[in-house]
């Protein structure tokens, strides 16, 4: 028979050499990419890196697909690493990627963990060293662009959420050279003002290259260093900076730095209406419990004692009116009594009685005559009897 | 109402309505505090009621501190 191989043999053979050669086994290589598709069933993706004079398929899995924080576009420049192997059903040798990263981003990635471990070490990013933000600030200083849509984001939230609140607007360079210190600089300023409550500094999103202000370490030293709390806000969910980490809060978005940096006020005219009526409706309480008391228990009282004090004055007056009305009768008894002895005496004292009884007064010019001696003859005399008087004329006397 | 604390202004009112609600004053005392309560809510009203947004730049901020 002939040595001839079947084509799958073939296939197989050539794979098996490719993955057996270390360096293929773990390789990286730089290129640019192109027919880029994100096959959404699968999830896999699949594309062509290519340079100058050549170009190379490759497929990254799912599995390494999920783990990618930014989807490539044609055109990029990448470093990608992975394995070389074959697909059997094309006999095409392919670039199997597990990750991609942009090119030259490499050593900005490189350098962020300097940076970071470093600060970190310092302390820098200690959450005891994480100061709360005011939640009704007076004043709030936001340094971020003069264009772009960040520091409209920040003002429209802030207004809608506290429009009290007073924007002090430093616009800054946020990428390109010169931007760090540029912020340094407007930090410095705003450092000096009177009356700040809280620094929002931030940028929209924007290629990890136009971040990478917001990764310098003096700016971040320069962050650690605020009198106020500082909440930063760079770019989008995902992205990450120094600046962040120094920072007393982290924002997700210009637009969450605004949340992060005060109350939503009108959230609180309900609640202030519902503290009024809760201080009306305790005075009501108040008063009704007042009134209460006034009615009925003080009243009542009062009237009681007032009754059982009057009560008994008018007990003690009905004493001393028995005793009163017991005394007048006992004098006026003992009047009558010594009226009837008196006049009983003066009854038998009477001359009427010693007339009746045949005696007789005898009286001249009106003076009673007691003596035959005071009498001369011819004086004319009244002899008074019992039931009238006689007229006489003295015709002599004799003494006994 | 510039210098106005919305913050302290609040937790007074906070205080005063739990007080009030207690109930353990003098008449003369709980009138007094009723009164400081409802001053106090209203004070708090107007500042969210008449905020109007100001923005100024950084500029015009330091020239008037250093006018002050």
């Amino acid at each position: 028979m002939d040595n001839s191989l079947t084509v799958k043999q073939l296939n197989l053979y050539v794979k098996s050499l490719l993955e057996s050669d270390a360096r293929l086994g773990a390789v990286s290589v730089t290129g640019e990419i192109s027919n880029f598709k994100n096959h959404y069933a699968s999830g896999h993706r699949y594309f062509t890196l290519k340079d100058n004079d050549a170009s190379v398929r490759c497929v990254m899995f799912k599995s390494y697909a999920q783990g990618m924080t930014f989807v490539p576009e044609d055109g990029n420049k990448v470093t990608a690493k992975g394995y070389v192997s074959l697909y059997e059903r094309d006999g095409q040798y392919q670039f199997y990627v597990s990750s991609i990263s942009l090119y030259g981003e490499g050593d900005i990635s490189l350098k962020f963990k300097e940076i970071a471990e470093k600060l970190k070490k310092e302390g820098l990013f200690d959450e005891d060293s994480k100061r709360p933000v005011s939640r009704f600030p007076k004043r709030i200083a936001v340094i971020t662009s003069a264009t772009g849509a960040a520091v409209k984001d920040i003002c429209t939230t802030l207004e809608k959420r506290l429009p009290s609140c007073e924007v002090v607007l430093c616009p800054v360079t946020v990428q390109g050279d010169g931007a760090a210190q540029n912020m340094i600089k407007t930090l410095d300023r705003v450092y000096k003002l009177n009356g700040i409550d809280t620094i929002i500094i931030g940028r929209g999103g924007g290629s990890s290259e136009d971040l990478s202000a917001f990764n310098d370490e003096a700016l971040a030293r320069k962050i650690y260093e605020s009198p106020f709390p500082v909440i930063s806000a760079v770019g989008h969910e995902i992205d990450v900076t120094i600046c962040d980490f120094v920072a007393d809060k982290r924002a997700a978005t210009p637009t969450g730095a605004a949340v992060i940096a005060c109350e939503d006020a009108s959230g609180y005219k309900d609640y202030i209406e519902k503290l009024k009526a809760r201080i009306q409706n305790a005075a009501s309480n108040m008063i009704k419990t007042y009134d209460y008391r006034i009615r009925s228990v003080d009243i009542e009282r009062i009237s009681q004692k007032a009754l059982t004090f009057l009560d008994r004055k008018l007990q003690t007056l009905d004493y001393f009116d028995k005793d009163m009305s017991n005394c007048i009768r006992r004098i006026l008894e003992n009047r009558e009594r010594r009226f009837d002895g008196a006049i009983l005496k003066l009854d038998s004292l009477s001359p009427l009685k010693t007339l009746k009884r045949g005696y007789a007064v005898v009286s001249s010019a009106e003076r009673v005559i007691t003596s035959v001696d005071a009498l001369n003859c011819g004086d004319r005399i009244s002899v008074r009897l019992s039931d009238g008087k006689i007229d006489c004329e003295v015709k002599g006397n004799e003494r006994f | 109402m510039k210098d106005f604390d919305f913050e302290k202004s609040l937790k007074e009112l906070e205080d005063t309505v739990s007080l009030l609600e207690k109930g353990d004053m003098s008449l003369d005392e709980s009138i007094k505090t009723y009164k400081k309560g409802i001053e106090l809510s209203k004070e708090c009203s107007k500042y969210l009621e008449d905020a109007k947004q100001k923005i100024i730049s950084l500029s015009e901020a330091e020239s008037v501190e250093n006018n002050d």
